[in-house]
């Protein structure tokens, strides 16, 4: 399959990606505002196409172990849920973790707290990038802000996760999950014939056997792989921070914001500059790791920081610890699934940075 | 003539007539003197080398007193979450569909959090087996209630005896998954006397030659016993198995393929 350009939805655009990335398997389970993913990729026949194996499962428990299991045996593994579902899944992510597997996990995020609402909201922040089960570990995070980045994180998520053999996430929103927008697709990617070392193939004569498990029960040990758990963090945070300005040369108040709440921040900026209001945008691609430096950089530049979520404020946190007091920064965002619009973004610049 | 026998007289290849089975690690088991997941372990072992495929074969542990089995069985295997492992067995066969594939879960693990994973792989028909240890209580935890618990049956959280009104009935997992259609092969076994060590033995062969078959999952109970939880001698906990166990979970088989 060629390289091609179609008009599609986010969330086949990642189902179609998934399957030309030469994705081994998918394990999902229907939920709002994400279901068309499962459903694109029953309606394509991957198995046909490329031998991936698609499966509903009994629930989003089930799935994501499925999840493990299949990333246990090497394979590139899929999984993809909204909220309520992404809660549900925290028990297996953890164990994914701890067990050092690679996968990609795609949370089309809804308004919560709770069965919330069916509406886009980014509330899930720090679910994703704090840990969001038990336990010391992180997920590589990813924010899509447009059809096109749905699609081509895809392959960079799994690049990613196995390269530091750590579960990745793509936090997306059910804005960007349910729109349509024009997007190139990459040629069809050939499933991988070989596995890594360390996979469950079946134990041959020339190797010990693979075990795939996050248990140590003696705690020098664990510490010890702890501690190789946090090097690892330190070196993604090091090596694998993605983030995209906007204005930002001459800018003089930045607004922070990633996926649906960043496409609204360049029509503000927009606003803001025919007012007069030299304003500018840092959109952090990685949500973890966090692009820190970069936006204490900025501290030494600007004057004032709006971090713009569809939340009650989760980033506004990280922003604020990369800043460290220097300049202010507030917080601004809708709630419940409302998506924040450009003239109340200018208007909280305005009244919370600005005049304050 | 008595002095004639020594070790040296006796260790020669014409006396062997048993031996570690080559798919045991040298690791020590760490399991309670007279448990029966030593032995069942060993059975599965001896069957994979006996058909020769140790090298296609993954298993997949639980959360239970088994769940460090990967430290004694010389294959790969993956540690699922407590009850999660046919979940696992899903994904690992399907997507490495000539291998064989196992799991290996105690009655908590398999009949009380994992329910919903066993009901549904076995409803799907995956190509797994699934072994079911059934000691009617919790191992690893301390001797708590099961679902599998016995009415009457005294554990650490029914410490006056599983009262069916306020904690519920004994669940027969077995019973449940042979009426489902996904099932090709069910049956109830023990390891607690040579007799039935080799008939489980004979049924974990069966289920691995019908994995081959791809036909559906088979589905093996083995009764056992549990002494540290039971706070009986390994002796007592057998002959207390077979009076009281057995008779609410009468060994047999439940569903067998009737074209073999
Ligand atoms: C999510 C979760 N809940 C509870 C536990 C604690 N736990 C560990 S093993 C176990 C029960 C094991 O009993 P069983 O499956 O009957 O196996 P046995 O130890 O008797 O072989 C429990 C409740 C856990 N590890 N994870
Ligand atoms: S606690 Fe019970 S099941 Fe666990 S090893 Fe001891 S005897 Fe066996």
């Amino acid at each position: 399959m060629e390289k091609e350009l179609r008009l599609m939805k986010g969330n086949e655009a990642i189902a179609e990606a998934a399957i030309r990335a030469g994705t081994d398997g998918y394990f999902g389970y229907p939920i709002t505002p994400q279901s068309e993913v499962l459903e694109y990729l029953m309606a394509e026949k991957p198995h046909e196409r490329t031998g991936m194996v698609v499966l509903q499962a009994e629930s989003e428990v089930a799935a994501i172990n499925m999840v493990y299991g299949g990333a246990g045996c090497g394979k590139k593994i899929m999984t993809s849920s909204s909220s309520p579902g992404i809660s549900l899944k925290q028990e297996g992510i953890t164990y994914i973790a701890g067990a050092e597997l690679p996968c990609l996990i795609l949370n089309v995020v809804r308004g919560g707290p709770g069965l919330g609402t069916i509406q886009p909201a980014q509330s899930d922040y720090f679910q994703a990038t704090k840990g969001g089960g038990h336990g010391d570990y992180h997920l590589i995070v990813l924010a899509p802000s447009s059809v096109q980045e749905m699609a081509d994180f895809v392959e960079l998520a799994y690049d990613l996760a196995f390269k530091y053999r750590n579960p990745a996430m793509i936090l997306s929103d059910g804005a960007i999950g349910q729109m349509m927008e024009k997007v190139w697709l990459k040629p069809q990617k050939e499933r991988s014939k070989e596995a890594p070392a360390w996979a469950t193939t079946g134990k041959t004569p020339d190797r010990e056997r693979n075990i795939i498990t996050s248990l140590d029960l003696d705690s020098n040990k664990q510490e010890q792989f702890n501690i190789k758990l946090q090097d690892k963090y330190r070196e993604m945070k090091e090596k694998e921070v993605r983030y995209e300005e906007f204005q930002c040369d001459d800018a003089e108040y930045l607004l922070v914001a990633y996926g649906t709440s960043a496409r609204v921040c360049q029509k503000a900026i927009q606003l803001a500059r025919e007012e007069g209001i030299k304003a500018g945008l840092l959109r952090p691609i990685t949500l973890f790791p966090f692009p820190t430096k970069e936006i204490r950089r900025m501290a030494d530049q600007v004057k004032g920081m709006l971090s713009v979520e569809m939340s009650a404020g989760q980033m506004v946190e990280d922003v604020r610890l990369a800043v460290n007091g220097k300049v202010p920064v507030e917080h601004f965002g809708r709630m419940g699934g409302i998506v924040t619009n450009a003239e109340e973004v200018v208007e909280s610049l305005k009244t919370k940075i600005i005049g304050g | 003539m008595a002095e004639n026998i020594s070790p040296k007289t006796i260790i020669k290849p014409e006396n062997l007539v048993h031996k570690r089975s080559s798919v045991l690690t040298d690791n020590t088991m760490h399991y309670c003197p007279g448990c029966g997941h030593g032995t069942a372990h060993n059975v599965l072992a001896e069957v994979i080398e006996e058909m020769d495929i140790q090298q296609d074969t993954i298993g997949v542990t639980p959360v239970g007193c088994s769940v460090l089995m990967y430290n004694y069985m010389n294959l790969d295997m993956q540690e699922a979450a407590h009850g999660r492992a046919p979940a696992l067995a899903t994904a690992i066969k399907r997507l490495l569909p000539e291998k064989y594939v196992f799991t290996y879960q105690g009655d908590g693990d398999l009949a009380a959090i994992g329910t919903a994973e066993t009901i549904h792989s076995c409803n799907r028909g995956e190509n797994i087996l699934i072994i079911f240890i059934n000691n009617g209580i919790y191992g690893m935890t301390g001797g708590q209630m099961a679902p599998t618990t016995l009415e009457g049956m005294k554990s650490s959280t029914s410490p006056y005896g599983r009262d069916k009104q306020m904690m519920g009935n004994p669940l027969k997992m077995t019973d449940i998954v042979a009426t489902l259609p996904g099932t090709y092969y069910v049956t109830r076994q023990s390891v607690h006397k040579p007799a039935n060590v080799r008939k489980t033995k004979k049924a974990i062969r069966k289920a691995f030659e019908y994995q081959k078959l791809n036909k559906g999952t088979c589905f093996i109970e083995i009764v056992s016993n549990c002494p540290s939880g039971w706070k009986m001698t390994p002796v007592e906990s057998n002959k207390w198995m077979e009076e009281n166990m057995f008779p609410f979970y009468p060994l047999g088989d439940f569903k067998v393929p009737e074209d073999k």
